[in-house]
């Protein structure tokens, strides 16, 4: 079957019952996709569909609606959007790899909600985890990529 | 893929420089004394080496051993070379290296050592370069401990330096002008004339000349970047997906795995079919491997699925199947039988214990898992005449030696990528994921296949932090803490652990003690004993091992005597406290939090602890207050003294995030078992802290201490108890076991 992958249409051939997530990291080798849970508790799995963001622990890759967006299709490290430099500029990462999950989650976050509190980023992200504990730089990078956005 | 890249990279290491045309700095110091005063006190012949530089004509590599498990590791070594050697780290290529002797780490096991880190007595430090030799003969190579900057720092900056030198003698030699006319800076030889000689031009005239070890340090006045805030080498690839992490390795025709263990760990296996799970999609076969089962499949998912169709007859292991009944284990070993260790006995404690207002208590721990977010696996190719492994490990020295008895080559037909990993806290210490896939790529030779063990696998088959138990008495007299008498009940993490990676030391396990009979206080009548209770299961080194036990204890237990004593949290410890570093981050936290008393306002409570580990002082300040939808942390303050700080970015990350671990896990995380079986298989039973749950955190880094020090787990122990005592200040209720929310309810 036919996917569109950061604007570009690949075919993968599995079956429709697999986890999208799987089919992405085993079937096409984006490995920035993280497997870190499978039942949708860890959010490292997140990518958009159609703009949402969503697990793809969860989408059974014969459910996909719409044209999907990796962390490459967010920006890249020559073209990165503001969500990823807000992330470099406070150095968030630690071990780094609940970070893909969570910079997809925040763009979406800050694709519906330019001026975000506080209460509003937990609300938004706690269902993203980071083992590392790097929350306290992710809530400030969260403010200042909306603060990029909405002056852009 | 390569056997010459092998053969290459091995000579490299033995010290044959003309390989790849470049130089292989400090390869030269085989067998050499060198001028690094850490290892002053190694004997004739009992060389440090500092194989730490390599510079061919296309480019510079740092060789940075330690394994980057999120700690920031890498990026740190890779400055402490990059400082004396005059170059941006970000042009260089950073290499782990091969497992080797020369990367041996001397800090794990001196700091095993049965003395408070803050000893500096002749018998202790006797006792530790004692222990720093056999890691050196033994070629110990662990990332862990919290060690890797207080081992290397010296010896990276030293390798900088003598590369550096021993470029501009090639440099003279070539032009004639003499080395004391010569300058360095930004990969270049620069000559009086403003003549530039890039670094990579001089590689082959260098490699002719000895390398020059007679190097003086720069002094910290003149560092360009350490000790100032700098850019992670990784954070750009960490901020876009593109650092690829031990779970991402692609290699073609590669087929994948995973693992069916037996739940109850330990336990052999009787029997199975796997009629099922062959005849399921995509299924190549099915393997046996340490502790049960393997499928091979085309895909990840493909494994995951028929692993689980697998039937297998599991056997029972041969220690309690329940929480209820470990724990019945450890109330058993409370006797004299078991005692393994009094590393603390000031004063006269049963003199003191008679009479006067007596304290007694018992706290609790449970066992917890590491749960780095990114699942074990590792990636192997099992050749006729080699084996490559592409994993994320702490030890790789035990890597490759497993690697070589499972295929029966030699240890030198071993090649380990050791690739970063996404968090450990512990786990990656521990190697037996690779060995089980090693022992599947051995079922298909000349195929690379990619082990994976799902989320569900990693929980149950973790080694756990222990169980852990502690009885306390005190007496408080006058307004005063005048006795402590802790006894803390365990199984051995030195036996268990050590026994599989390296071997168990003679003597009393002091980290089954750490964090309670080292902790800087002039109790007068003062005792720790520490009692080893019969093994369990298989346990493993847990961020802060020992002490994210024991601290909780023995600050918690202090907190309830100075209460009884009436006195203030924060000047009680100072009065107690007899060590100028400790007092120094107590007043600090002090002074950070506007510290004024347990008492903040109706609804309210603060809360203090402090704790000595890894050599770090550290003191944490908590606040909590009570809302509608629960207990709430608004604020954290941590005052910490870790010596010269080269990372500060790095460091204010490593603070915070031990401390989120203390706390997340001390709310909201417990193994449990029941037939021999762990009940927590996932995330949405074993949280740790989420976004929402993160108080605002302010730390302060002294800089004043004599040692340097690593920060991966110092603020990770104190961090329960201040949140228990500030629990206890805002509602008179004194938690003595974890998990906290089995008693109160957080927001």
């Amino acid at each position: 079957m036919d996917l569109v992958i950061n604007g570009e249409t690949r075919n993968v051939d599995l079956p429709p019952d697999m986890p999208l997530l799987w089919a992405l990291r085993d079937g096409l080798n984006i490995t920035s996709v993280k497997y870190g849970c499978g039942i949708a508790q860890c959010g490292a799995c997140t990518v958009h569909i159609d703009g949402e963001a969503v697990r793809s622990c969860q989408v059974a890759l014969g459910d996909v609606w719409g044209p999907v967006t990796t962390i490459y299709g967010l920006g890249t490290p020559d073209a990165l959007h503001a969500v990823q430099k807000a992330w470099i500029e406070h150095q968030v990462a630690q071990c780094g790899y609940c970070q893909s999950g969570q910079m997809m989650q925040a763009a979406d976050l800050l694709a519906n909600n330019t001026e975000p509190s506080d209460a509003d980023i937990d609300d938004a992200m706690s269902a993203n985890l980071c083992r590392c504990g790097t929350y306290p730089r992710i809530r400030a990078a969260v403010h200042t990529a909306a603060t990029t956005l909405r002056e852009a | 893929m390569g056997r010459a890249k092998t053969i290459a990279r091995r000579s490299f290491l033995i010290g044959s420089a003309a390989i790849l045309g470049g130089v292989a700095f400090g390869a030269y110091l085989v067998n050499r004394p060198t001028p690094n005063p850490l290892h002053d006190d190694l004997g004739e012949g009992e060389a440090a080496l500092t194989p730490f530089v390599k510079i061919t004509p296309d480019g510079i590599t740092l060789i940075v051993p330690r394994a980057d498990v999120g700690q920031g590791i890498a990026s740190t070594q890779a400055m402490l070379i990059a400082e004396e050697l005059d170059i941006d780290p970000a042009t260089a290529t950073l290499d782990p290296g091969q497992p080797h002797q020369a990367y041996f780490n001397g800090s794990v096991a001196s700091e095993s050592t049965p003395f408070p880190a803050w000893d500096h007595g002749r018998v202790a430090e006797t006792v530790r370069d004692l222990m720093i030799t056999v890691s050196r003969l033994t070629g110990s190579q662990f990332t862990g401990g919290s060690s890797s900057t207080a081992d290397l720092h010296e010896t990276l900056r030293r390798a900088g330096a003598t590369a550096r030198e021993t470029l501009k003698a090639a440099a003279a030699a070539r032009t004639g002008v003499a080395i004391a006319d010569l300058r360095t800076g930004d990969w270049h030889v620069i000559l009086p004339d403003g003549m530039r000689i890039a670094y990579t031009d001089l590689a082959a005239d260098a490699a002719q000349i000895d390398p020059v070890t007679d190097v003086v340090l720069r002094p910290a006045t003149e560092w360009k970047r350490l000790w100032k805030p700098y850019r992670r080498l990784d954070i750009v690839a960490k901020s876009t997906g593109t650092q690829d992490y031990g779970i991402d390795v692609v290699l073609p025709d590669m087929l994948h795995a995973t693992v069916r263990a037996n739940p109850g760990r330990g336990g052999a296996m009787a029997g199975y079919n796997a009629d099922a799970a062959l005849a399921m999609q995509g299924v190549r076969s099915v393997v046996e491997v340490n502790e049960g089962l393997a499928v091979i499949a085309e895909n990840t998912w493909f494994a995951f699925q028929a692993a689980d169709a697998l039937e297998v007859d599991w056997l029972a292991p041969d220690y309690p199947a329940s929480s209820a009944e470990m724990w019945q284990v450890l109330e058993d070993a409370h006797t004299e039988d078991n005692r393994n260790s009094r590393l603390r006995d000031d004063g006269d404690v049963e003199f003191a214990l008679i009479g006067g207002e007596i304290i007694e208590a018992e706290y609790r721990t449970p066992f917890l898992a590491h749960a780095a977010l990114e699942p074990l696996s590792a990636t192997v190719l099992v050749e006729t005449d080699s084996v490559t492994v592409w994993t994320a490990t702490q030890v790789p020295h035990v890597v490759r030696d497993a690697a070589a008895e499972i295929t029966g080559l030699d240890k030198a037909q071993v090649t380990l990528h050791v690739l970063p990993a996404g968090g450990s806290f512990g786990r990656r210490l521990d190697h037996d994921y690779v060995v089980q896939a090693i022992q599947i790529a051995a079922s298909l030779p000349g195929t690379p296949i990619k082990t994976t063990w799902s989320r569900e696998e990693d929980m149950t088959h973790d080694f756990p932090r222990p169980l852990h138990l502690a009885r306390a008495r005190g007496a408080v007299a006058d307004g005063r803490v005048v006795g402590c008498d802790l006894d803390t009940i365990s199984p051995s993490l030195v036996r268990s652990w050590f026994g599989r990676v390296f071997f168990v030391p003679p003597g009393p396990d002091v980290m089954l003690a750490w964090g309670a009979f080292d902790q800087p206080y002039a109790i007068p009548n003062y005792r720790v004993t520490g009692y080893a209770a019969p093994q369990l299961m298989p346990i493993g080194s847990w961020r802060s091992p020992g002490a994210c036990s024991n601290s909780f204890f023995h600050e918690g237990f202090l907190s309830e005597l100075i209460h009884a004593a009436g006195d203030d949290p924060l000047a009680e410890r100072l009065r107690l406290i007899d060590d100028a570093d400790s007092r120094r981050v107590l007043e600090a936290v002090g002074e950070m939090s506007n510290w004024s008393g347990a008492d903040i306002g109706a609804g309210r409570g603060r809360g203090i602890a402090f704790a000595h580990t890894h050599g770090v002082p550290v003191a944490e300040v908590i606040d909590v207050t009570m809302t509608d939808s629960g207990l709430r942390i608004d604020d954290v303050w941590i005052a910490a003294d870790c010596g010269t700080v080269f990372d500060p970015v790095n460091a204010e990350a490593q603070l915070t995030g031990a401390a989120i671990f203390g706390l997340g896990h001390a709310m909201n995380c417990e193994l449990t078992y029941e037939n021999h079986a762990v009940q927590q298989t996932n995330f949405h039973a074993f949280e740790g802290m989420r976004l929402h749950q993160t108080p605002r955190f302010h730390t302060q880094l002294l800089g004043l201490a004599e040692r340097v020090r690593g920060l991966g787990e110092p603020a990770t122990a104190p961090a329960a108890p201040a949140l228990a005592d500030a629990i206890f200040a805002a509602t008179g209720q004194r938690l003595r076991e974890m998990l906290f929310s089995k008693f109160v309810d957080f927001a």
